[in-house]
């Protein structure tokens, strides 16, 4: 069992879900996989199919049309999977949560795992909450 | 050969070409972060992406044909670790091999590439359909030349179809590459390797950026586990199968110096795959069918000519 939660958390496969999103979010989550972060070192992977995701990175506040498509490709996903929010518009909505086409929050529609503020947030603040994240379900699961 | 023989050379198969494979995409991985200027994984990262696989959920999706979808790994799993038996076999008894395991292996080493095909036409999904026909024309492209350059190999060792005799052959005469046909023969296997392997520039079945993973897109847990095997272990044989034919580098029965030669030409292999999928571009599937029945069919067919001439 150990190694099991061992290989879980030393190869997290990241599927990265743009829920109307400014794209400025997406472009820091590139940012950790250049030389300077180089996220591969822990075993880290942007993967292009749902299917092989262990966590799922939402960015973005959700929009109307985009509300329905999040839900279906979270419930898409092989447990155990994680939902991360990422940046202010995924965590809380900001300043579009008065909007007109607005709905709900991405906390309000899924369970999130962990919240990663800023906007965008640095990289290093992304890698910070991931440790943060692999460090919480190991304390869940030792209990 | 006893039963018991027989599962031991399969579960001995089986280990050297999961690790020997392991290794090889670390490597590739690795390599692969050099040549961006990054660190890359760490040494056990296949191992740990392996286990977390198995650990995960298998879902089917809706409207997929469950029995294929699901056994479809197992045919290409299955034919690796044959194939790997057999070379295991071939490479500590170079003389007891039977007739006509050369053919064996050729036919086994397309399985896997009927695998995925099989198991992304079960799954229902259009971008996996999309990446089934995509490999089908993969494979239609590249097996052409690969048999015609195979061929080479054959008529220098005197028309045996035995891997065992290839083997000795090169013993004693020198290897089939120490000739020109053979030196162009060895450069096209390489190239029809680079396609066997789905690797960047032939990696149309697969194209993360474009469709998705592919075949792949519908896989989860331990079925994409088995498939990711299937891949890694195919790194490792692969290359042995053109060692075997053109270098004949793993008679270790000379001296052992020669199995450290060919632990180095095993590497040497494997960076020349890794830069080649570092330093290009993918070509459409159209693409690479003009560039195997235009360009590469004409130099097997010169190459096997120039064995028969004797050069």
């Amino acid at each position: 069992m150990s190694l099991k939660i061992k290989a879980l958390t030393k190869s997290i496969w990241v599927f990265h879900l743009a829920a109307s999103p400014c794209n400025n979010c997406d472009i820091e989550i590139l940012d950790l996989l250049t030389p300077r972060w180089d996220i591969e070192r822990f075993g880290i992977q942007l993967v292009g199919s749902v299917r092989h995701a262990d966590a799922i990175l939402v960015t973005g506040s959700m929009n109307r049309k985009a509300h329905e498509r999040v839900k279906r490709v979270i419930s898409q996903a092989p447990q155990p999977c994680f939902v991360i929010a990422l940046g202010n518009c995924a965590c809380s909505m900001e300043m579009f949560g008065a909007s007109y086409n607005q709905m709900h929050c991405l906390d309000e529609v899924t369970k999130v795992h962990a919240y990663i503020a800023g906007c965008p947030p640095k990289p290093e603040a992304m890698i910070q909450g991931i440790i943060a994240l692999i460090e919480a379900q190991l304390a869940a699961l030792k209990k | 050969m006893g039963v018991i023989e027989g599962i031991g050379y399969l579960a001995g198969g089986f280990v050297v070409a999961a690790v020997v494979g392991m290794f090889a995409h670390w490597f590739d991985r690795k390599i692969t972060a050099r040549v961006q200027w990054r660190v890359g994984p760490p040494l056990f990262q296949p191992v740990y992406d392996f286990v977390k696989l198995l650990a995960k959920e298998v879902m089917v999706p809706e409207g997929a044909s469950r029995f294929l979808f699901l056994s479809a790994p197992l045919f290409g799993l299955a034919a690796t670790t044959v194939v790997s038996a057999l070379f295991l076999r071939t490479v500590i008894f170079p003389g007891e091999t039977f007739v006509g395991d050369l053919i064996v292996v050729i036919y086994l080493l397309t399985i896997p590439s009927q695998a995925i095909i099989l198991g992304s036409f079960a799954s229902a999904n259009p971008l996996a359909s999309l990446g089934g026909s995509r490999e089908m024309k993969l494979v239609m492209s590249y097996e052409l030349p690969f048999l015609l350059v195979v061929l080479v190999p054959v008529i220098k060792a005197g028309g045996t179809i035995r891997l065992g005799e290839i083997i000795q052959y090169q013993a004693t005469q020198g290897a089939v590459i120490a000739s020109i046909s053979g030196v162009i023969a060895f450069v096209i296997a390489l190239i029809c390797m680079q396609a066997k392997l789905a690797k960047v520039p032939f990696d149309a079945p697969e194209a993360e950026t474009e469709i998705m993973g592919g075949a792949y897109i519908e896989y989860s847990g331990v079925a994409l586990g088995l498939f990711k095997l299937t891949q890694w272990m195919m790194m490792y044989v692969v290359p042995l199968f053109l060692m075997i034919l053109f270098i004949g580098a793993v008679n270790w029965r000379q001296s052992w110096f020669n199995l450290l030669f060919a632990v180095l030409i095993y590497i040497g292999i494997l960076l020349f795959i890794t830069l080649v999928r570092n330093t290009n571009a993918r070509l459409r599937i159209d693409q690479i069918m003009k560039f195997f029945w235009a360009m590469v069919t004409p130099f097997a067919v010169l190459a096997v000519i120039l064995a028969f001439l004797g050069l």
